[in-house]
């Protein structure tokens, strides 16, 4: 550990992100939690249960997901119609 | 008009999608709207290089479908303004793309964006034909070494023949990227020149990216290397996206500066 224990410490850091990025990520593959596989059904439920009371319009439903180690964020954004659009 | 690009080989891990994210950065940079597809279905990886991984809802397969709506499976880039990915499936295998599936997304995306790349999966089935048959343009990864050449060669023949701006009479543009160039194996002989490589594909070269560990950097952070911009690989591929939007800047052999040599200590060392 000379002069190049200076420089070894960048590629160390980005193995540690890398190392992280797939504990994470392979967490939720194992887990079978990918997410492709069960979120369609989902979204088509919630919609279809939020159609009882407004209308939806499929094209403005956006999903988001964040994972995180501990926990991921799933973000629904439906946009309802506004009065006017109602009223058609 | 919106241009389809795919990234292609025949031979694995000669540095496709490390390049398709890289020239796809780079559109997005020169301020092009750019959407970089994952077409190596079952074996995703673009969206570890693109650093979304944690960020994928829905998928390309999912889209073909009708599960998702296209725009809801496009993943904004977090850096780039200009950036969309359209992951691919991890559990699905290739024979969930299908011709229409695949031409009904591609239209769609042409309709909003400048540029579409297409990384390919090694190969030359299924998931490989499907993600050049509708391209503009192909550029074919090649490294200087016998198999991949050959590899190459194959697949610009596959190219000229079998696209469907072939079919058509109206020839598929190539150029050939040569990756992991090192300079120092090449003069000493142990590895083919971009000259020798050049005669023998006869496909004109987009410019040559060096071996530099920089790769692995960007890879392990979930950057694409092009945004390294002290690099020597993240400056070739800039230049190569140069000369795909016309820039007149002639292609040089990359050559190490003084973090080469101490790139190289490190390689030697560990
Ligand atoms: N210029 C380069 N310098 C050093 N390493 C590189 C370079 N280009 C690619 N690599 C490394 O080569 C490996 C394969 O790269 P990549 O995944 O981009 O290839 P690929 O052609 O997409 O592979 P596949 O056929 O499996 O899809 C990776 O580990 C990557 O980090
Ligand atoms: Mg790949």
């Amino acid at each position: 550990m000379s002069v190049l224990g200076i420089f070894s410490r960048r590629p160390k850091k980005t193995a540690e992100a890398a190392r992280e990025r797939l504990q994470i990520l392979l967490a939720h593959e194992r887990a079978g939690l990918s997410g492709a596989d069960f979120l369609p059904q989902l979204q088509r439920e919630l919609i279809e249960v939020i159609r009882k009371y407004v209308s939806v319009d499929e094209d403005r439903v956006q999903v988001k997901l964040e994972r995180e180690q501990h926990l991921s964020v799933l973000e629904v954004n439906i946009e309802l119609p506004t009065p006017s659009e109602r009223n058609n | 008009m919106a241009k389809v690009i795919v990234v292609t080989s025949g031979k694995g891990g000669v540095g496709k999608t490390t390049s398709a994210a890289a020239l796809s950065a780079g559109l997005a940079l020169r301020g092009f709207k750019t959407a970089v597809i994952d077409f190596d279905v079952g074996l995703r990886n673009l969206d570890l290089i693109m650093g979304c991984e944690r960020r994928v809802v829905y998928d390309f397969i999912n889209v073909i479908n009708g599960d998702a709506k296209l725009h809801q499976a496009l993943i904004k880039d977090k850096r780039l303004e200009n950036l969309f990915v359209l992951p691919t499936s991890q559990t699905r295998d290739k024979d969930a793309l299908t011709q229409d599936g695949v031409e009904r997304v591609i239209g769609e995306l042409r309709e909003e964006f400048d540029y579409i790349i297409c990384d390919s999966p090694a190969g030359i089935e299924r998931g490989a034909f499907l993600a050049m048959y509708f391209a503009d343009e192909a550029i074919v990864v090649s490294n200087p070494e016998v198999s991949s050449v050959r590899d190459a060669d194959r697949m610009i023949g596959l190219l000229t023949s079998k696209s469907r701006r072939a079919e058509q009479g109206e020839p598929i543009i190539q150029n050939l990227l040569l990756t992991r160039y090192d300079v120092e194996r090449v003069e000493k002989g142990e590895m083919l020149k971009v000259e020798d490589v050049q005669d023998i594909l006869a496909v004109p070269l987009l410019g040559i990216i060096p071996e530099c560990p920089s790769v692995l950097q960007a890879s392990n952070v979930g950057t694409p290397v092009i945004l390294d911009e002290k690099s020597l690989a993240g400056r070739a591929y800039a230049e190569a996206v140069g000369r795909l939007l016309g820039d007149d800047v002639p292609v040089t052999v990359p050559r190490g500066s003084k973090r080469g040599l101490i790139d190289r200590l490190l390689r030697r060392t560990a």
